[in-house]
């Protein structure tokens, strides 16, 4: 009885809370929703894909958006500890496979990439990663550390400030043009899945991603570190009484960024082959749009999200639109990435995994 | 007597008035130079000012670059000089997206000195730029626009400024289907542009010729110039099995899809073409020995005239190498035609100062005919088309790609194929 009324006095509370504003995002979401709907079924009933498409398009979205995701990492990490987004990140990604690009021709032009792949493989990835991570580490000491008192959109101006400088200064350095990363004959052809097929380097940039994912995770779960780190980004003040170096605990969020941004780098870089100064801004944007997706400042959101966009941007297109008649569906590719983002955060205004906490600090 | 005197004086005032304004008057109208739009007045020992308004920068840096060579070559043919005075080329980069083009041109529009631009290079600048030069009044000739619109009866008067030296696409899309269905013997073909006003009108033509001849059209698919992975959208194009695609668009997205064309299932024997756009070395370090057996649609390099030999000559050791991109001529020429339409209305005063009148240049520009430049003769129509369009057919060898030069001789043109046929 008392429990009715309860339920019945919350459910009163609810409509009252209830805006004209909510009424429409929900009317908006519901259409957007039913007409995903209604072209899946077109497209599925239509039969024009084979289920050996569906899995490939399954496979280059999962790889797309491993590098998304790694890429995501960083954003939602600075912004978990400094609450800040640093937009200077997507050019952090591109410092590292650029730089590493003329490590990758110097090893193929003396042959050694093709005699020894796997090594060669290994220190185009350390030179990425350490260039990666010197540029970001350099940004939080030079760009964000001295401002990180003053009010919250001085750091936003300066990280897109950074971001600029930093792109002309590797167009400076590099040359307005682009290069083209050599073919590495190792990750050449396919593998066979039983009657699917996978090619070799998505199967290696998918394993990758993954792996890198996991360890990151588990650096920020498990190791003192990276608790120390967790601790900083719930609470400064206090974690600074219980003599955590708060100063180191930003500059190894930067690192940790840095890494993931130029690993991300060199699997986009074999996936893509070609780099240029300007490289970095539409992934960039991509994995920031990943990073509140799923929650920004949580970090198996960013995985998540960046995962999910990848996939949304491959089969999306073609699922959603193909059955409405749509020509030319993956023009609208990016339309469809950020109806996504739109249509999660109608129901879910803080991500996939958005925490409460995120809200309340910011 | 006084007043006799006063009269006099009056008289002699008079008198002195007219000699000294009469002759000032005579001086005035000796030298009269009036135009509907403005003229531009270049004062002794001043250069002549034309700016190029081109992609000298980023991924498509190579189709600019040859044709500011190309104007270069023209301006030192010329010795430097128009009418006894210097001529001075600034640079603007464009971009070769419709942002980079508004921007060139405004901040071309807003120099008085300029007295023509050459540019732009990809239609989707010229789209929006060309109107803004108009607007200030000076004329451009483009050396590798190629979308029809740009010339299109319908266009509107603020493209009346506006010519080009480059084909129009409607001539490249034809001879590209033409050769797609009767010499490589396809059925079916699927087109890929990248929404930019060149791409979308090439494949356009294409894929209609294409029908016209008889064959099925399986798709028309687009993707954005800053794309990356095509693989999804291969992967669509494939499901309709083409036996060739065409996709007429930029180096960037071009290497991407021919690079990825190959890891797509059901696309391993599709043949691929491309047109003008992705015409260049660099093109192929962007598709590596994946662009090993495509075909490009293209200027026909071996239908130019006389001069090309010697042109090549000059660029050989004015650049240290061979073109990069299919419109040197095409630049050179626009330079050309400009030059003697400057020559042609140019007037110089007594005081050594050169009047252009804008609305003067462009009608001397319009007025080009039989012209002879190196891609043919040139004559421009009432739209301001003044090609003589000759577009041939190049397939990239192994030896292209391993030097990264692109192939200087057609395999097939169709002039060649059908002299009876060339005008």
């Amino acid at each position: 009885m008392w429990g009715e009324k309860n339920r019945i006095f919350m459910l009163k509370r609810w409509i009252e809370r209830i805006t004209p504003t909510d009424v429409v995002m929900w009317f908006i979401g519901g259409a957007i929703l039913l007409l995903i709907f209604w072209g899946s079924t077109a497209t599925l009933t239509a039969k024009t894909y084979t289920v050996h498409h569906w899995f490939d398009f399954i496979i280059f979205g999962l790889a797309q958006g491993s590098i998304y995701a790694l890429i995501a990492m960083g954003y939602t990490m600075v912004y978990g500890i400094l609450r800040m987004i640093n937009f200077a990140h997507s050019e952090v990604f591109m410092s590292g496979p650029y730089t590493a690009y003329y490590v990758a021709a110097a090893f193929y032009s003396s042959g050694f990439l093709d005699q020894h792949p796997i090594f060669s493989l290994i220190m185009i990835f350390l030179v990425s990663m350490a260039t990666s991570t010197l540029i970001a580490v350099l940004l939080e000491r030079i760009a964000y550390r001295p401002l990180r008192t003053a009010p919250r959109l001085i750091p936003l101006i300066t990280a897109i400030g950074a971001s600029f400088f930093l792109q002309y200064t590797f167009r400076g350095f590099y040359g307005s043009g682009f290069q083209a990363y050599p073919v590495v004959k190792i990750l050449e052809g396919e593998w066979a899945l039983g009657e699917f097929r996978i090619l070799k380097f998505q199967a290696v940039v998918i394993v990758a991603a993954a792996i890198l994912m996991a360890a990151l995770y588990s650096f920020v779960q498990r190791t003192r570190l990276g608790k120390a780190i967790r601790a900083v980004s719930e609470d400064k003040e206090t974690s600074s009484l219980m003599g955590i170096d708060i100063d180191r605990m930003i500059v190894t969020t930067f690192v940790i960024g840095g890494m993931s941004a130029g690993a991300a780098g060199v699997l986009y870089a074999l996936m893509f082959k070609q780099v240029h100064f300007f490289m970095g801004f539409i992934p960039g944007i991509k994995a920031f749009t990943a990073a509140v997706l799923g929650g920004i400042g949580n970090i198996p959101g960013a995985m998540l999200g960046g995962i999910f966009l990848g996939l949304v941007e491959s089969v999306g297109p073609s699922l959603f639109l193909d059955g409405l008649g749509i020509v030319a569906p993956y023009q609208l590719k990016d339309a469809i990435a950020f109806i996504m983002l739109v249509l999660v955060l109608i129901f879910r205004p803080t991500g996939i995994l958005g925490e409460r906490l995120v809200v309340k600090k910011a | 007597m006084k007043r006799i005197f006063i009269l006099s004086v009056v008289c002699a005032v008079a008198l002195c008035l007219v000699a000294v304004s009469v002759p000032a008057q005579t001086k005035k109208e000796a030298f009269k130079y009036e135009d509907k739009i403005g003229v531009v007045k270049i004062k002794k020992g001043d250069p002549i000012h034309l700016a190029c308004w081109m992609v000298v920068a980023g991924p498509d840096a190579s189709l600019g670059t040859d044709t500011k060579r190309g104007v270069e070559l023209a301006i030192e043919d010329k010795g430097g000089k128009i009418l006894g005075f210097a001529v001075k080329l600034s640079v603007q980069d464009t971009g070769c997206n419709a942002e980079g083009g508004q921007a060139a041109a405004t901040k071309l529009a807003a120099d008085p000195t300029i007295v023509a631009a050459i540019g732009s290079n990809c239609s989707s600048e010229a789209k929006p730029g060309a109107p803004i030069l108009w607007k200030a009044g000076i004329a451009t000739v483009s050396p590798s626009n190629t979308a029809p619109f740009l010339t299109d009866p319908k266009r509107g008067p603020e493209y009346d400024g506006y010519l080009r030296t480059a084909h129009n696409d409607k001539v490249q899309g034809a001879v590209a289907a033409e050769y797609a269905f009767k010499q490589l013997k396809v059925k079916k073909a699927a087109t890929i542009h990248d929404g930019s006003p060149y791409a979308e009108q090439l494949q356009a033509v294409f894929a209609e010729t294409f029908k016209k001849l008889g064959g099925t059209v399986t798709a028309q698919e687009a993707v954005a110039p800053t794309d990356t992975d095509m693989r999804p959208v291969l992967t669509k194009v494939a499901t309709g099995k083409p036996d060739i695609i065409y996709y007429p668009i930029f180096i960037a997205a071009g290497g991407h899809i021919t690079r990825q064309a190959k890891e797509v299932k059901g696309l391993e024997k599709t043949k691929l073409m491309s047109a003008d756009g992705t015409f260049s070395p660099d093109f192929i370090k962007a598709a590596g020995d994946t662009a090993v057996g495509m075909y490009h649609s293209s200027p026909d390099f071996s239908a130019f005239g006389a001069g090309y030999k010697t042109f090549l000559e000059k660029h050989q050791k004015k650049y240290g190498e061979k073109p990069i991109a299919p419109f040197h001529a095409h630049g050179y020429d626009a330079a050309m035609i400009v030059f003697a339409a400057i020559e042609k209305v140019g007037k110089v005063a007594p005081d050594g100062t050169l009047h252009i009148g804008r609305k003067a240049l462009r009608d001397a520009l319009y007025a080009t005919k039989n012209l002879k430049g190196l891609t043919g003769s040139l004559t421009c129509g009432e739209t301001g088309d003044c090609a003589d369009p000759m577009i041939a057919i190049y397939q990239m060898t192994a030896e292209n790609v391993k030097k990264q030069v692109i192939p200087d001789k057609p395999i097939w043109s169709p002039a060649v194929a059908a002299p009876a046929k060339k005008k």
